[in-house]
This record gives C-alpha cells, structure tokens and sequence, in this order.
C-alpha cells in the first residue's frame, strides 16, 4: 500500500517530520540509512537556541523562536508517549566573551535584530559578577556575557530514541539500511533502494542531510549544502558545576560537560584532531577553570549540514511538485517547529507557515 | 566498608606509609599497586557509580575497565594504575548531583 | 617531543621482542607502555617479583625476563607509565605521561596492545567481588595478593592456570565452576591432529587438572545459568548442572571465558576488522609481516588475533624485520631469510590454538544473557536493552550507542562492544561483520582537560624540543 508520504532520511529532522504528520493521521514510511551513515542526530551539540540565529534572516529568528516557545509542549507529549525523558531545561543560555570589544559588539548586532523583531528579544547583558553569581565556576578571563531567556538545551540523543519509538508506535513504517539510489514519478512517488526495496507515495520529503547532496538534484532541487566539521568533547559525569548552556560548555543531564565545537571545512573527513580537541579544551578551561581537572571521556567530528548562508531550506521541487527538500543545521533547535508547523506547509493547509525565506530562490545567481 | 579482607599479602614488605581512603587512616605497602593495597587494607567498595549508585570495585586490574575508580587531588583516576606514596588523600568520586542539593 | 624510527605501542611479549630487533638492526625505538615496568600482562612485575612469587608462578612466567633484559639497548628509550590516548597520520603518537600530555613522531608503529578478557555478563558481574580470573593473577604478580576462598567461574587453560598458581600459594580456590561440555571437548578433537604439534601446551594442560584434582579442588563441569547473588559484595554463586541447582557462598568470584584482541587502538585509526567464528571475536586485518591498512602502522601479538605470549613475541620479531626493511636498514635476503626461522616456529606455537579454542568456547550464557543483566558497566546498560534498540531499528552497535548509553562510558566500549555487536547481531539476524563494531575514537584513555588545554601551542613540536 502506498504512503502518503515517503521521508528519505530517518534523523532527528525527518523523524520530528514524520512524527508531526502521523500525529495528523497521515500514512508515512521512513527510509534511514545504516549505522555507519554520517549522523548530525547523533553528534550535535543538544541545544535548543535562539540567540546569534537570523542576525541578517529576521525570518530565521522567528522561526527559531517559534520552535523554542513549542519545544516544551512537543517534549511533554513525546515524554509521555514513550517514557523518554528528553531533558529538556529552557531558563536562559549564555553567549560567553572573553574580551568588552567582542561583547558590545554582540549587543549592538542584538539591538538591531530586536528592533526587527518588534522587541521580541528578550536578553539581558551580565558583567562578570553578576555572571559570576549565576554561574560561580565562571573564570576570571570571562568579561561577562549576554543571557538571552529563549535559549535552552536538550538530551538530544533521548529525543533521537524517542522519536525513533513513537513514530513506530503511531503507525509509521521505518525502513533501517536503506541507501536511496533513485527517485521517479511514474503515477505516485517511487523511491527506489540499493537493496531493490521500493516505496509508493503521494509525496516525498528530502531530510537526508548531507545524502542530499546527491539526491537533491535527481529530484529537481539546487540543494547546495556542505560539510563543516564540528569537533565536540564530553567530560566524564561530574557533579553539578555549570547552571545554563553556552555556545562553549554545557552539563548534560547525565551529569557530563559537553565541549564545543569546532569549525571546519574539510570536506567529508569527521575526524578527531588533537589540535582541535587542544583548542577547545583550552577554551574551556578558560570559562571555568574547575574544568582542568575534568577527564575528558569521549569525544567525536559530526559534520554540519550547512546552506550558503547557514539558514535552512524548505523548498517543494519546481521538476517533480510534491517532492520537498528540508535541511537544517539545526535539527534538535527546529524539531519542535518541524513536528508542529511543517506538515501544515507540506499539506498545503490553511495557516501553514511562510516559509518563503527559505526557499532555493536566494541562491539564484543574479 | 568491609574491615576483613580476603585479599592477602604472601610476601608482605615492611616498608609502610600512611594514607587516608574517605578519611581513614590505612598503613599501606610503599610503591605498591594502590589497588591491591586498598584491597588487602579491606577496602570495599571503592565507589558508587554515577548511574545508580551501585557500588563497585576493581575488575580487571589492567586498566581497562574503569571499575576501581577514585579521587586523587580533585581528579578520577584507576587506583589500579597507580602507587602507594605517603600522604595520599583518596575519596570516592564525588557523587553526581551531590552539589546541587 | 619524541621521534624515532619505531614507536612501540605496548611493552608485553611482541612489543619487547620488536623492539628489541629493530634495535638491533639499528632502528631508533621508542616504547609506550601504561605500565610501570616492562612485561604486558603475562610477564607483569617479572623484573621486580620476589622469588616466592616466582614458585608461585612458575618457569614460564620467569621466562619474560629474556624480553625484558632485551630492552636494555643503546637504541631503545622506554618510556613508562606512558599513557596513548591518540593516533593521527599513522605517525603521530599523543599520550600522557606523570600527568602531562605529549606527542611522539615515528616513521613506523607497532600496536602491540595485546589482549583484554573476554566480557562475561552474567547476572551480579559488576558486584564487588567479582573480579577477572586475570585480575586475580595480575594481583600475584605485580603485588604478591592472593585472594581465599575464590570461586572461579568459566573455562579455557587460563582458568586452570591460575587455579593451580592458588594452590600453590596456598589459597586455593573454593571450586571451578566450568562452563565448557563434553560436547565442546568432543567437537575439538578434529583439530587433536594440529594439537599434537603443540602437544606441550597439552601436557601442561593435564598436568594442572592433575595438580587439581590431587588438591581436592571440586570441578563442576557443564554449568549453565550462572549467576552471582549478592547487594553490596558477591555472596554466592548459583548455577545448573544439568537439572540440580547447586550455589557456592563466597566472597570473592573470578571470571574468565578467554581473551580476545584489545583492537581499541587499531579501530582508533580505521583499520579494518574481520569476525572470527573460530576465536569469536573480531581481528584487525594486516599481511604476514603484521602490515595494517594504514601502511605505517603495524600489529603484532594478541592485539592481532589470540595466539599466547610465545606466538607474539615471534609476530613481534617478524614485524621488526619488515620494518627495518622498509626504512632500509636490512636487505630483503636477509629479511627472508631470518623470518623463514621465525615462522616455522610461529606456526609450531599456534597449533594447538584450534583444539583449545573449540574445547573451551566461551560460555553460551554470556553470549546471549538473560535481559536484565547488565551489559555497558559504565552506563549500566542491559542486554535487554540492546535488545529493545535492534527492536527500534538499530542495525549496528553505534545507533544503538546512540540509543542507549552502551560505550559510551570511560571505558570506551572495551568491556561491553563485543557483547552489544553479539546481541545485535543475533536479535536483527545479521552476521557479525555486517553488524560492525563500535567506532572508537580518541581519547582512547581519558585525559584531562588540563592536559590537553597545556598542548593548545602553535607549533608544540617545537615547543617540547
């Protein structure tokens, strides 16, 4: 029997997709690829962010937000259907600076954005007591940061699992091991398997990450994404020593310090460096010096999925209409958005988002 | 912990030095495997784990399991891998959560 | 920072005796080793051990002092308590070493990281108490500790070996609970034939049954539902002889179902495994000069596939020579010509590894054990658990660390990949090659973030020089 929609990459970005389509009744099978596939899902760094997004893309910070304000209510119905706690905590996150140039410079890029979004931006400045006071591991070389109250974080390897679960549970048909080769269109959506195994269905959703790099252009779309390494580390569980996240350090709920990240272009190659694992510690430390003495247990290279300008793209396909492209760098952030608001833009219902500064548009050459 | 071991010395060296495990004083053989010292000192569990709070103690001896975990000088280290000098300050690793309460 | 021509990872039988031929060969060598003195596992201690310890132990463990002796050459620096936690290039070596970090540069590496003890989940492993049979022995020689009133647990030589060492230390053991059958006994006589060329091993086999049985220590053969029982220490250990139930009361339980290759380093730097349905475990591929696909890299020992210390310290050698050969230093007759002496030896110590392998395969319980024993001892994670992931969809062990925590702890996957790639391997109904293993990535030792923060330098190669 055919699906109503076919999702060809089963991450946290389809996953969160599907979900939020068999939430509205609709039939949907997941292709996911196999276990040594290139998986943002599971190397991220678990942040549920606002601030820093669509500082030139006020859309971007919209949505971003969008998705923070229905991350709770998402979490709450996921944590109760599966018995997965996602640990999730939204009381704020930091943009930590080490020097008062790179801060008010910071402050006066919000400022502007603020006014973009009607004053909807609500963050405050801490100099380095009153940081201090939040967080008494801070270090000396931290100048103070900016709090902004929309950021967050999450497990986001629970939600991975528990997505993983409730899509099977509401219905969902997930084929695991699937390389996607080709896609046609003779009457419905064909999606054809390396393994011969192929899928009928009324429409189809790209969310296969960096596999879009290939697969985009058979289906009509431009889909110009790369790579960006991002270096990551995770301390052994240590007692509670950092209250909020920040781009740099943030304690899991598991009790470990997660380090991030770095940025590179290197192409397909997620390797480890211990030059970039020297780097990040060093940033650490700095920020709170306790973390000298932490044992770093793991660490990992996840590559980003990243646009030319690093926002996402939802695109239906101008060659084969009912064919959708999402990718995102920021799947865990936006999962909240693509369960909630994205089948409303797939299914064309009234009140669907707009999502017209996403499209492939502006990557037209001009 | 267990104050009868079963854990016995067959040829026991003389040269001893002091060393407190969560704040106990214990007489143990200087240059000594610190695991196996602690386990012939009776001392058992050496932590809880940061999971359940099950108690453990060392497993393998080769420093490969991580089981025989404790606290030197603010780090976690494998009792296993290291030698008994004088003075030592051995904890068990802080327990997670322990300081947000 | 360290250069030299050869970096040796791993100071036990094949890392010693490679070192020691290159050395020779005029090589510059650099040894790491965890360790604080030379020998690995099997010749732990055997520099420092007391003469008692040495009864105890017995003339094969002596023997590690030939390779051990070696090590004093002008060429070799050895650097002890020397902990690896990254690989880069197949050239550069990062380890810690009395608390800081640093780097080392070689032309070549040997991985000569030898073996681990198989997992063996059973239902009240992690308790206190509950050690490994090669803990027990390690605690012999490196501190002259026996333990009283021990039940061993499993099967293999090493089990008896270590049984009769206790006898002779005058604790001996409470009783040997064996897992191995009949059956296995009966299916290993197909390969008595390579046996008989290794028949010293056999004789020392039966010798130690021998010294057993004369000790009164009981045999409980065929035990199958093993279980420790215990809340805050092991207490007992219950089991099945056929349909009696039986439990022993003790303290202290030591268990040991064979080793298998410690292939952390290796995975570290991508290098490929192969299952081995005969030694059930996974070995990393390389060429019969121990040649990795990293064409820098080589593996020698156990780290390469099980064959016993004597096995390794010729793979050591036989590696060595490819090396030196490789970096000019000895022709190609020469090279031949001495490794044609070293393999017919080499092949003379393996021929009795398929009978014992097929008479003491690793017990089925521990393979498949029941759902609620604990798997991923850092990260408390079941068998059941594992099993409930491949229900989800993982088809290989990284998903289902993703998943589920399995691996994800300070011991990076060493006492849990085996059994988690085992269970998913049976559960999803693929093979095991198929099923993978876990991607092992640095540290492959914690390391603090001090450590690493102190290596944060533009250029530390210069820096340490």
């Amino acid at each position: 029997m055919a699906s109503d929609y076919a999702i060809i990459g089963g991450g946290i970005v389809g996953l969160s997709t599907a979900w939020g389509l068999l939430k509205r009744g609709l039939r949907v099978t997941v292709l996911d690829g196999d276990d040594g596939s290139f998986r943002a899902s599971r190397g991220n760094f678990g942040l549920v962010w606002v601030q820093s997004k669509g500082m030139k893309q006020p859309r971007y910070a919209q949505w971003s937000q969008a998705s923070a304000a229905a991350w709770a209510g998402f979490a709450a119905e996921l944590s109760d259907a599966t018995g997965h706690n996602l640990g999730l905590e939204q009381n704020g996150g930091y943009d930590l600076h080490f020097s008062e140039e790179s801060l008010e410079a910071t402050v006066s890029q919000y400022e502007i954005l603020k006014e973009k979004l009607g004053g909807d931006y609500p963050y405050e400045v801490l100099g380095h007591n009153a940081l201090r006071r939040e967080e008494p591991a801070i270090g000396p070389k931290v100048v103070g940061a900016i709090l902004h109250h929309q950021d967050g974080h999450a497990n986001p390897l629970n939600l991975l699992r528990a997505l993983a679960d409730d899509v099977r549970r509401l219905g969902g048909q997930v084929l695991n091991g699937k390389h996607v080769t080709h896609v046609d269109k003779p009457d419905l959506f064909r999606v054809s398997c390396a393994d011969r195994t192929e899928v009928q269905a009324r429409k189809i959703v790209l969310s296969a990450g960096l596999g879009a790099m290939s697969l985009g252009s058979k289906l009509g779309f431009k889909a110009p994404i790369r790579p960006q390494r991002g270096q990551v580390m995770i301390t052994e569980k240590l007692p509670k020593l950092i209250n909020r996240p920040s781009l740099i350090a943030r304690q899991t709920d598991e009790g470990g310090i997660q380090i991030g990240a770095t940025n590179e272009e290197v192409g397909l190659d997620d390797h480890v460096t211990q030059t970039g694992l020297s780097g990040l510690a060093a940033e650490a430390v700095a920020a709170f010096p306790a973390l000298a003495k932490a044992q770093l247990v793991r660490s990992w290279g996840a590559l980003r999925i990243l646009s030319p300008d690093g926002l996402p793209i939802y695109q239906e396909s101008p060659d084969m209409p009912g064919a959708y492209l999402v990718t995102c760098h920021s799947g865990i952030t936006l999962a909240a958005a693509h369960a909630r608001f994205l089948p409303d833009w797939l299914e064309g219902t009234e009140g669907a988002p707009n999502l017209e500064a996403f499209s492939e548009d502006r990557f037209t050459l001009s | 912990m267990k104050t009868v071991s079963p854990f016995l010395e067959i040829d026991p060296q003389s040269d001893h030095v002091l060393v407190r495990f969560e704040g106990q004083d214990l007489s143990l053989p200087l240059g000594e495997n610190l695991a196996g010292a602690l386990l012939v000192a009776g001392v058992m569990p050496f932590r809880h784990t940061p999971v359940s709070g099950a108690p453990r103690g060392p497993f393998c001896m080769m420093g490969a399991c991580f089981d025989c975990l404790v606290q030197i000088d603010g780090m976690t280290v494998q009792a296993c891998m290291l030698q008994v000098t004088k003075g030592l300050e051995i904890t068990m690793p802080a327990a997670r959560g322990a300081a947000d309460a | 920072m360290h250069n030299a021509d050869l970096i040796v990872i791993g100071a036990g039988p094949a890392g010693m005796s490679a070192a020691r031929r290159a050395a020779a060969l005029g090589l510059s060598v650099l040894i790491l080793d965890e360790q604080p003195a030379a020998g690995g596992q099997i010749y732990r201690n055997v520099d420092r051990a007391s003469a008692a310890r040495n009864d105890i132990l017995g003339k094969d463990y002596t023997h590690g002092r030939t390779l051990t002796e070696g090590l004093h050459h002008e060429n070799i620096t050895h650097l002890m308590g020397a902990v690896v936690w990254q690989i880069e290039d197949g050239t550069r070596v990062a380890f810690t070493q009395n608390g800081k970090g640093a780097l080392a540069v070689g032309q070549r590496i040997l991985l000569a990281t030898g073996a681990l003890e198989r997992p063996m989940p059973l239902p009240g492993w992690t308790l206190p108490g509950v050690m490994t049979a090669g803990a027990a022995q390690i605690l012999l020689k490196q501190s002259g500790i026996a333990c009283q009133g021990a039940v061993l647990v499993g099967s293999g030589p090493l089990l008896y070996l270590i049984a009769t060492q206790m006898v002779r230390a005058g604790v001996p053991p409470l009783a040997l609970v064996e897992t191995q059958t009949t059956g296995d006994l009966t299916k290993s006589m197909r390969h008595l034939g390579g046996a008989l060329r290794g028949w010293p091993y056999l004789v020392k086999g039966l010798r130690m049954l021998w010294d057993l049985r004369r000790a009164g220590i009981p045999r409980y053969v065929g035990a199958k539902a093993i279980a420790i029982e215990g809340d805050q220490n092991a207490q007992a250990v219950t089991f099945k002889i056929g349909k009696s139930a039986h439990r022993i009361a003790c303290d202290t339980v030591l268990l040991h179902h064979g080793v298998v290759p410690n292939t952390q380093a290796a995975r570290s730097i991508d290098i490929p495994h192969l299952w081995d349905g005969a030694q059930n475990c996974f070995v990393p591929e390389y060429d019969a000069w121990g040649r990795s696909a990293v064409a820098t890299v080589f593996i020698a020992g156990d780290g390469a596939g099980i064959g016993g210390a004597k096995a390794a310290a010729l793979a050591g050698e036989i590696a060595a020579l490819e090396i030196a050969h490789g970096l000019e230093k000895l022709s190609e007759p020469a090279r031949d010509d001495t490794a044609r002496n070293l393999r017919k030896h080499l092949a003379a110590e393996r021929a009795a590894r398929p009978f014992i392998d097929a008479a003491y395969p690793p017990y089925a319980g521990a393979i498949a054990p029941p759902d609620d024993t604990i798997i991923c001892r850092c990260e408390e994670v079941t068998a059941g658990d594992i099993r409930r992931f491949a229900g989800l969809g993982c088809l290989g062990p990284n998903q289902a660390k993703a998943f589920g925590r399995s691996g994800m702890g300070p011991c990076q996957g060493r006492y849990c990949g085996l059994s988690v790639s085992q269970i998913l391997a049976a559960s999803n109904e693929i093979s095991l090659d198929d099923t993978g293993y876990f991607r092992i990535r640095p540290p492959l030792k914690p390391v603090t973030l001090g450590e690493l923060a102190a290596m944060d330098v533009p250029d530390m190669n210069e820096v340490q020089n």
